[in-house]
């Protein structure tokens, strides 16, 4: 038997967050999935069992600020690609309103600890957005350009062949038959 | 320890030894620290990747015709080896042939890479997928769906 899920990683990423807090009784406010206010200061002996339980879900704790600061660029991008009224607006006064630094500083920053420009991401974010539709749905090409906001399908294509090499159909293709292919099928 | 995690272990296997050299000249002018690890076989890199103890690389670039093990039998034994799964894996070819693009994909390939003709291609399109992969394993992206022709 064989059955398929999909995942909500915001919800899994604060629910882990939670239990791990609660199970060390250490008070806390979760301000989302990057982000947890610890009220009262931590023995290194809690911090030390906190980051080895969080370690075996792949969740790290984040010590140096410029990491801290890219993963907050990400996160931010996340919530603008997902929400509705973020679109309207430019990354850059989006980032840089949300963020309370300049764009320059926020771009130069991303560049040169991920060696990739935010648009750059960006652009992989959204491809890989389209990609999971095509995967996990059974959306159209064109609705998945309707709900990403490309200004039309032939954009999300063109943008598609671009970044990936690979035509959607093609993708969607070979995604197929991973799925027949009963290794993959874990 | 804090330096070791910025440093990408990436290893290559291929069997023509002008095409390692240039692989590696080009990997050492970009920016992103790696320690390259070389094999001249499929078998040699097999055989690396099982010993015990081993720090596995993150990436491998996998020429698909060699002597001994090829590319495409590397790949799968990689794919079906739990401890493996999680390496990116590159395919680095002179083919450009759909069908084995698309059967290296389906076995479970994440980037297609042909071989360059020149080497400042070569030094580009290197740094373009060790930024890919970069990005997958510093982010929130699926990566059952990384999958990039070059």
């Amino acid at each position: 038997m064989k059955i398929n899920v999909k995942f909500d990683f915001k919800v899994c990423c604060i629910t882990i967050l939670e239990e791990q807090l609660n199970k060390l009784n250490i008070p806390h406010v979760v301000h989302g999935p990057g982000e947890v206010e610890i009220k009262k200061s931590l023995s290194s002996e809690d911090l030390n069992t906190l980051s080895d339980n969080l370690n075996s879900y792949g969740i790290e704790i984040l010590d140096e600020q410029k990491v801290v600061l890219v993963e907050r660029i990400k996160n931010t991008i996340e919530e603008m690609l997902e929400g509705d009224e973020a679109q309207l607006l430019k990354v850059s006064s989006y980032l840089s309103d949300k963020l309370n630094y300049s764009y320059a500083y926020l771009s130069n920053l991303f560049s040169e600890t991920t060696f990739t420009s935010i648009e750059n991401f960006i652009i992989l974010r959204k491809v890989d957005r389209t990609k999971e539709l095509m995967a996990n749905t059974n959306l159209t090409l064109t609705e998945i350009a309707f709900r990403l906001n490309y200004s039309s399908v032939a954009h999300l294509s063109g943008q598609f062949k671009k970044t990936t090499g690979l035509t959607p159909t093609m993708f969607q293709k070979i995604m197929k038959r991973r799925k027949e292919n009963s290794q993959y099928s874990s | 320890m804090e330096n070791n995690k910025n440093i990408l272990n990436i290893a290559l296997a291929d069997d023509d030894m002008d095409d390692r050299m240039l692989f590696e000249e080009a990997i050492e002018e970009i920016e992103i620290k790696t320690k390259l690890s070389l094999y001249n076989n499929g078998q040699e890199l097999m055989d690396a990747l099982n010993l015990p103890n081993v720090i596995l690389p993150n990436l491998i670039f996998l020429d698909l015709n060699m002597p001994v093990k090829n590319g495409m039998q590397c790949l799968k034994e990689i794919r079906m080896n739990p401890n493996l799964k999680g390496i990116t894996i590159a395919i680095y070819s002179t083919s450009s042939s759909e069908k084995d693009i698309e059967e290296t994909f389906v076995n479970g390939a994440n980037i297609y890479l042909n071989k360059p003709n020149n080497f400042s291609k070569l030094r580009k399109s290197v740094e373009r997928v060790l930024q890919l992969d970069w990005q997958y394993h510093t982010s929130n992206l699926n990566k059952d769906n990384f999958l990039f022709r070059l």
